[in-house]
């Protein structure tokens, strides 16, 4: 971690030995597991440890989802089309009593666009934990409360949109976290797979070299020489009409995955063929350990941590796509929300100008993707314990 | 040397062969086979397809008869320039295509030009002064290039454009000279034009490629052969310059190689939201609207063209790396 | 030597080619300022050789780049004097003349064409000290064309030239050779070659043989020593190895932690040394005349860690004649205690 100005003589070795360390700081390091060297060199690592916990916030979105929502994503009402965010108020005078104006739309008669208009005079308290639609938690238990909501909620009588509303007139807030499942369940499944085909065509390759190197090598090569996004462009396009928002889903999934696993196959072949040479992987073998035993026991523990860093860098990658895709209208179709759904809506510039919220989806997008990376260099600095 | 060039040249033959195989697919994924489709559409808009038309097309395109000699007639076909009719549009694929896969590749190659002039100053600075003020506003556009998705960028771009000078900053041409015939003005014209898109397109790769500069030459200024360069009495410019910097280069000569796929990949969706006349907007029409000859026509030319600009670039770094050249020698 | 009234050194009589005095270079860093040289003085004369010798670390390195102004970043001479004797302009008038070095610029004009021309620097690792990507013929051209008014086809003539004198066959093919193409020994022949092109009168060597394995090393020493009977050139030779040191230099100066601790002719180092620095040092290594299963004795403890120097004389925690109150107190300097021989210890004051 030092400066190489430590290293005062280049005859060799560094000026500081072990025995600059506080002793009993020596022994914690030496009997360390190699996940707990990880861990500590990881939590120095400031701005991956803040990356991580964003991640694992916008996780428990996807988890609270429906509780964080407060009206039915697909719930669309011409009446209030692309309707401006409204702000909570806290106070009312020095009461703390938050609440929303009620708001008003008239169509302009010169524009013919509806204009929305503020009224003071009309306060609608903000409640918490407030009951609305019905919806599973957690996809098990029953239940109508979410986090908040304005009495009448159910009926329509009063209403609040904490980001606006699109064209259809549907709450942004309440679909972008649906967007949020989904987008990054999408993520996380599309990764598991190029995960899968990567490690073992990345394993085949390293650990048995020869042909089966050279080939896999090649088709990586080739893979990397074309442009991507015409084809899965082309493949995503292909997908039947007649699909369900499901199976759309998976094939999408399917299609990203094709796209990221070859630098994870890069990482895992790289892992296999320094570690075939290691000592303790060859005693292995000559005490006679199967093949399986040699790669699942003694190898992969060994650079599961490099895994999971190359996988965590992997993720925005997908998460890229999907958006993509689905921004173009070739990848998940409405009534699916995802962040590419969303943002589809801002395709059009002039809309866009009108009712720039409809570009608040980009900025979970542009967050989740700079957390994963962050959070991606920091775990793989981390992975080396012994490294610089 | 040439043993090199022969192994890329192979591996690109292969890439192509690939892409072609890729492209064939698309073309036979929707259900029908492809005279059956366009008797309908013709049929559709109140023409007739005669018999004897529909027989001779089958006949060209082998339909009918297994699914390798239908491939190996349309990559015929391809080969000699036929590259078959877009239903939509009811002309020659060639034609629906005309100026936009040239304009394509010149604004792939300006972006792909702009990230080499842009990453390699910025990267060598980064490193030289490593920890300025500099190095750190550098690392953080860098972050922000490759976190924000090229198409989110060019949006917010024209929204700005659009939302504080109330100029349209999108397209190639202005709007006199879109339809007109090529001339001086025009290429002048699109010359202005292309800054933005190129840079859109760029900056993620620039952002990629000035981290990869600066971790490669951060490296090599380390190493004893640039204290041996400074200790013969070179000026500090020269020898950072002709010795790390030099060295630095060939990691990064060969990651940009990969760099222009993923342009030409980029300049698909970014062209679909700055309204570039490229292949970018046809390709997806032409996909919605399932005129398969022209996207899968599309998607083999682009690939094609992506495979020969990485050639290229593979030659360069031969030339760049005279390690590479000694290799069978 | 010069002494002044109280024994210690002070500036250096004309005759001497290099002298430098209580020279200091520094490393700022966040954990604290590493002081990898911290008041070295020592003297070198026009033909003559001294050997530095130390364990990694003691600042050795970091004297010579000093020396020639290379000092890696954050690294800077804060205090001290490095007096270098410029050699008189040809033809010119005007005498050679005393410049003192660490008042230069580290990247000036004065600085640059010292470096390079007047002292070279040749150093371990020669297969890194050369660029792999330029031939070696390029890499030396370069320094001849830069101080010497030589055209590229002369230039070239005098590295093959060059070459031929440090012992390269076939110079001619081997100029368009990569480094790495080149066997170790011939890679530090031409490392050579490329110092002494411009016949500089200061050589310094940091640690030349020690990536070589034994053969090459003593023909490279045997190169030197016959290269330095022709040109007359003097060398500062740097190691950790005091075989090199009794084969090579005249004068040896004993460095720990970034000071001289001793110095004096070759002989009274190894048959009379006063530092218990340097008598340790000389008992830990074997000998040709010790009796079997005599036991080598190390020297206590370890170096300290840079950050965190002891006070007082710097060997004081390791030192067996330790004198509590007076060696963590203050620091000793560097007294003559014989004709040619200075040591820097209490037990001598």
């Amino acid at each position: 971690m030092a400066g190489p100005d430590l290293t005062l003589d280049p005859a060799g070795v560094p000026a500081h030995g072990p025995a600059a360390v506080a002793p009993v700081e020596d022994r914690r390091i030496f009997v360390a597991s190699q996940w707990q060297l990880t861990w500590w060199r990881f939590r120095k690592h400031r701005v991956a440890v803040v990356s991580g916990m964003v991640v694992i916030g916008f996780y428990l979105v996807v988890l609270g989802a429906d509780f964080l929502a407060y009206a039915d994503p697909n719930a669309s009402e011409a009446q209030r089309s692309l309707m401006p965010p409204q702000s909570i108020h806290w106070f009312d005078g020095w009461r703390l009593s938050p609440h929303v104006y009620a708001v008003k739309g008239v169509r302009d008669q010169q524009s013919f666009r509806r204009v929305y208009r503020e009224d003071p005079s009309q306060k609608i308290p903000v409640r918490f934990f407030a009951q609305g639609f019905e919806y599973r938690w957690l996809g098990l238990i029953p239940t109508t409360r979410h986090l908040i909501g304005v009495d009448g909620g159910r009926d329509g009588t009063q209403t609040i949109f904490l980001l606006g509303t699109d064209v259809q007139g549907r709450d942004l807030w309440s679909r972008l976290m649906y967007g949020t499942r989904i987008s990054l369940t999408i993520g996380l499944i599309g990764v598991t797979m190029s995960l899968f085909l990567g490690v073992v065509l990345g394993g085949l390759s390293g650990f048995y070299g020869g042909l089966a190197d050279t080939v896999i090598q090649r088709i990586i090569e080739i893979l990397r020489s074309i442009p991507t996004i015409p084809l899965w462009m082309g493949l995503a396009a292909a997908l039947p009409r007649h699909w369900t928002i499901l199976q759309v889903y998976f094939a999408i999934t399917i299609i990203i995955s094709l796209l990221a696993w070859t630098e994870l196959a890069r990482v895992v072949r790289g892992r296999f063929l320094t570690l075939r040479e290691e000592d303790f992987v060859v005693s292995a073998r000559l005490v006679g350990c199967s093949q399986m035993r040699t790669i699942f026991v003694h190898m992969v523990p060994s650079f599961m941590s490099h895994i999971i860093a190359a996988t965590t860098l992997a993720l925005p990658a997908m998460i890229i796509s999907e958006t993509a895709l689905s921004f173009l209208g070739l990848g998940l179709r409405p009534p699916a929300i995802s962040w590419g759904v969303l943002l589809q809506q801002a395709q059009n510039v002039q809309t866009v100008a009108i009712s720039p919220w409809l570009m608040l989806p980009a900025v979970p997008v542009i967050i989740v993707v700079m957390a994963f990376n962050f959070l991606g260099d920091g775990l793989r600095d981390a992975a080396d314990p012994y490294g610089r | 040397m040439l043993a090199y060039i022969g192994r890329r040249a192979l591996l690109a033959v292969f890439t192509v062969w690939a892409i072609s195989v890729l492209a064939f697919v698309i073309i036979q994924l929707p259900p029908g086979d492809y005279v059956t489709s366009y008797i309908a559409q013709m049929a559709a808009s109140g023409s007739v397809v005669s018999e004897e038309e529909a027989d001779n097309l089958r006949i060209q395109y082998g339909l009918g008869r297994p699914i390798y000699v239908q491939y190996y007639k349309w990559v015929k076909l391809f080969a000699e320039g036929n590259f078959g009719m877009s239903m939509e549009w009811k002309r020659p694929v060639t034609e629906v295509i005309g100026d936009r896969l040239w304009l394509t590749m010149v604004v792939a190659v300006s972006a792909l030009l702009l990230t080499w002039v842009l990453a390699l100053p910025i990267g060598i600075y980064s490193a030289v002064r490593q920890y300025s003020l500099g190095d750190y506003a550098a690392t953080f556009v860098g972050f922000i290039g490759l976190a924000v998705p090229n198409f989110l960028l060019a949006l917010v771009l024209l929204y700005l454009g659009f939302t504080l000078f109330n100029a349209n900053t999108g397209g190639l041409f202005s709007v006199e000279l879109q339809d007109a015939p090529w001339s001086m003005a025009k290429a002048w014209d699109l010359l202005k034009h292309l800054p933005i898109p190129a840079l859109i397109l760029g900056l993620a790769g620039t952002a990629q490629q000035v981290r990869i500069m600066r971790a490669n030459l951060l490296d090599e200024l380390r190493k004893p052969y640039v204290v041996t360069a400074r200790s013969k009495g070179l000026t500090e410019g020269r020898v950072i310059l002709k010795y790390p910097v030099r060295l630095a280069l060939n990691p990064f000569a060969s990651t940009i190689g990969y760099t222009l796929p993923y342009i030409v990949s980029g300049s698909i969706i970014v062209s679909l939201v700055l309204g570039l006349p490229t292949v970018g907007p046809l390709l997806l029409r032409a996909l919605i609207a399932q005129d398969m000859f022209l996207a899968g026509t599309i998607v083999l030319l682009l690939g094609v063209m992506t495979v020969i600009g990485t050639l290229v670039s593979d030659i360069l770094l031969v030339w760049i790396d005279p390690r590479i050249r000694l290799e069978d020698s | 030597m010069a002494v002044d009234s109280k024994g210690a050194l002070t500036a250096a009589p004309r005759e001497t080619l290099l002298s430098v005095r209580n020279l200091k270079t520094y490393f700022p860093q966040d954990e604290g300022t590493v002081k990898a040289v911290d008041g070295v003085s020592f003297d070198l004369y026009p033909g003559g050789t001294l050997g530095i010798v130390g364990e990694s670390g003691c600042g050795k390195s970091v004297t010579a780049r000093s020396i020639l102004g290379i000092v890696d970043r954050p690294g800077r001479i804060v205090e001290g004097e490095i007096h270098f004797r410029r050699r008189a302009i040809d033809g010119g008038a005007e005498a050679d003349r005393m410049v003192d070095l660490a008042t230069l610029a580290p990247n000036g004009p004065e600085m640059r064409a010292v470096r390079g021309a007047e002292i070279a620097l040749i150093f371990q690792e020669p297969r890194s000290s050369f660029s792999p990507v330029h031939t070696i013929g390029n890499q030396i051209d370069e320094v001849i064309m830069l101080h010497q008014q030589l055209d590229r086809r002369q230039a070239r003539e005098k590295t093959i030239e060059m070459l031929r004198r440090v012992g390269v066959s076939s110079p001619e093919e081997r100029v368009n050779q990569l480094s790495n193409q080149l066997s170790g020994g011939l890679r530090q022949r031409a490392m050579i070659a490329m110092a002494l092109s411009c016949n500089p009168s200061l050589l310094i060597a940091d640690e030349p043989t020690t990536a070589l394995d034994v053969t090459t090393q003593t023909q490279i020493l045997a190169l030197m020593r016959q290269l330095q009977q022709e040109d007359g050139m003097a060398i500062m030779l740097i190691t950790h190895d005091l075989g090199v040191i009794a084969e090579m230099a005249r004068d040896v100066a004993v460095m720990y932690l970034g000071r001289v601790v001793e110095q004096a002719p070759v002989d009274e180092i190894f048959h009379a040394p006063r530092h218990p620095y340097t008598q340790a040092l000389l008992r830990s290594i074997p000998r040709i005349r010790s009796g079997p299963r005599e036991r080598l004795t190390p020297i206590a403890g370890s170096v300290p860690h840079p950050y965190d120097r002891p006070s007082g004389c710097p060997f004081h925690p390791r030192c067996p004649e330790f004198m509590p109150g007076t060696c963590d107190r203050q620091a000793p300097s560097l007294r003559l205690v014989g004709d040619q021989h200075a040591v820097s210890c209490f037990l001598y004051e």
